[in-house]
């Protein structure tokens, strides 16, 4: 894998600096420091309309920040757009699932490689400079098909799988990019359990692949099982970090979700 | 009823010389719409770059008919380059805006008096062609037949060339859309922020898309003109851009051979309704006459009436087109 970088293991792979988003007078995301472990897993956690997808597109690129600067891999990468992210190895995967529903499952896969020769205009009109290395790039997605169970639909279109499906299709779509950094949206909304548990095992296995996962999801019961690392959003900002166990237990978060403070203003909340 | 005529001016309409002209137009389409979802409404500026780029050339700068048709084709792409820059990174509506202003633009611009001196305003640009006739092997003005086939020697020529062309950049578009190339184009048709999420820089890639099928288009218009052997303003107006569009969506956008099968149908639908609402029988003519006057002017209009209420059940019953695949279709409503 290329995977391995010249970085050391503790510096953090991802950091964000006073990132500050706002719509009109909304302040979206107003996030002093965050930094995100090397091969670690990250839940980012918070009640509806905490930020955490808007935070999400700013480091991802799909959205531009007031201010703040962003890095990858101590490079800053605020402003830079989501094609050149991706390049760098820091890929994403969307809430409302983005597969690409009339390519087949294996087009889907393909499409994920990055610097396709074919995928240049004037090597596209010669087939012979672009096959073998396509011949490549099928083996890698089969092989990660076969891994996410979905090799039974590999020429079927992609509209045709179902909601869980198309989550497993758009991870491993993702992991086609051979990224450090994967970002999941809600990887679980909408899977059913039985499905839910292999997608769980898929996402555990990928930091020892040496890549670094943050995930925004809203069920507790997964966030305690797979994560590593709990930060909690609200209002924009973050109000928590910590273990999952550590997370379970701090008095803010707990409120945040079980509404013990329904109504009133999140940070100004006092942290137990 | 003389049905030898009307069939002779069917059949040879099947593959004349405007199947020839609006396929090509449409293949440009079927790159920028059919393939990459691209809305552009102004297919026949582009059309219009390519006609001018060589008549203005040849009337106007004095250039070498080669040279000239040359330069349209570098000139169609500026213009696309020129249209995209603005537009494509916004949502697909802004381009459908300013591809249709722009055709018009290029159309009221090169038929107003100031720019007579360049452009010839209405009365066009005449006799550049020339070159282009010499080269031929067959008899301008002898009319030649092939079976059911029937045209003027000139035709012949112009149908024989236009027709390779349209053969090759057909074989040439199909390659491109197999090859991985051609996905990214597909992908970014159905999700844009989905191929970009995968490291495609689709700006870039609709870039590429929309010079490809304008270029395809200029060479259309060029086809053109070198046929009516005269560039007329007028002749680049909107409902060409939309019978273009007629043509890819009988054919079925996104599929190779649409965009010929697409005019085939759609002119020799035209021709055979034309030559037999003047050839009718007496009696019929008669009665029908009660209702409208069967008129040059009528007959014209009328041909398009009937045609678009048969491509309108066309439409109904089968809306992916000759081509298309309905499951595909159904999969947009999943």
């Amino acid at each position: 894998m290329t995977v391995a970088s010249a970085a050391n293991d503790n510096t953090p792979v991802v950091t964000a600096t006073s990132v500050v988003k706002t719509f009109g007078g909304l302040r979206a995301v107003d996030v002093e420091k965050l930094e995100i472990r090397r091969n670690k897993i990250t839940a980012l956690i918070g009640p509806n309309g905490a930020g955490k997808t808007t935070f999400f597109n700013l480091l991802t690129g799909f959205d531009k920040v007031d201010s703040g600067t962003i890095t990858l891999d101590g490079q800053v990468i605020t402003g830079k757009p989501p094609h050149q992210l991706a390049g760098m190895g820091m890929v994403r995967t969307f809430q409302l699932t983005k597969v690409l529903s009339k390519l087949s499952t294996i087009e889907n896969m393909k499409l994920g490689a990055l610097h396709q020769r074919g995928e240049k205009f004037w090597s596209a009109l010669v087939p012979g400079s672009w096959t073998k290395q396509e011949r490549e790039v099928e083996a890698r997605a089969d092989a990660i098909l076969q891994r996410f169970n979905l090799t039974h639909m590999r020429d079927e279109y992609a509209g045709t799988m179902s909601g869980g499906q198309r989550k497993l299709l758009e991870m491993a779509r993702a992991l086609m990019t051979d990224p450090r950094v994967v970002m999941l949206d809600e990887p679980m909304a909408g899977v059913n359990p039985a499905l839910a548990q292999s997608l769980l095992e898929l996402i555990k296995a990928l930091p020892g692949e040496g890549r670094t996962v943050i995930f925004v999801e809203h069920n507790m019961d997964v966030v305690q099982e797979i994560s590593d690392w709990v930060v909690v959003m609200a209002e924009g900002r973050i109000i928590a970090e910590g273990t999952p166990a550590e997370i379970k237990s701090n008095k803010a978060v707990v409120d945040a979700y079980l509404g013990a403070h329904h109504g009133e203003d999140l940070s100004q909340v006092e942290l137990s | 009823m003389d049905w030898g005529f009307i069939f002779e001016r069917t059949f040879s309409a099947m593959i004349g010389p405007e199947v020839m002209v609006y396929a090509l137009a449409a293949v440009g389409l079927n790159v920028h719409f059919g393939y990459t979802g691209l809305m552009n409404f102004g297919q026949v500026g582009f059309m219009a770059a390519g006609a001018y780029g060589v008549g203005v050339s040849v009337f106007w700068l004095g250039w070498n008919f080669w040279v000239g048709v040359l330069f349209s084709f570098v000139y169609s792409a500026v213009l696309a380059l020129l249209l995209g820059i603005p537009t494509l990174r916004l949502r697909a509506d802004y381009l459908s805006l300013v591809t249709i202003a722009a055709s018009e633009t290029i159309r009221l611009l090169a038929r107003s008096r100031v720019m007579q001196p360049i452009t010839g305003g209405v009365e066009g640009v005449n006799q550049f062609a020339g070159p282009f006739y010499d080269l031929s092997p067959f008899e301008l003005g002898k009319f030649y037949s092939f079976g059911p086939f029937k045209y003027l020697g000139r035709d012949v020529w112009v149908l024989l060339v236009g027709w390779t062309i349209l053969i090759l950049v057909t074989l040439m578009v199909r390659a491109l859309m197999k090859s991985p190339w051609g996905r990214t184009l597909r992908a970014i048709r159905e999700d844009e922020d989905a191929a970009r999420a995968l490291g495609k820089n689709a700006y870039f890639y609709k870039m590429q898309s929309l010079m490809l099928g304008g270029m395809i288009g200029g060479v259309a218009g060029m086809l053109q003109v070198i046929q009516k052997a005269s560039v007329q303003a007028d002749t680049f107006n909107p409902v060409i851009t939309f019978t273009i569009w007629t043509i890819l969506i009988v054919g079925g956008a996104g599929r190779v051979w649409s965009p010929i099968v697409g005019a085939s149908i759609y002119w020799t639908l035209i021709v055979f309704v034309e030559n037999t609402l003047r050839q009718l029988p007496e009696g019929t003519r008669l009665s029908l006459e009660r209702t409208i006057e069967l008129s040059d002017f009528n007959i014209a209009m009328l041909r398009f009436i009937l045609v678009g209420s048969g491509l309108l059940l066309l439409a109904r019953f089968r809306p992916q087109g000759i081509f298309g695949s309905r499951e595909e279709m159904a999969l947009d409503r999943r």
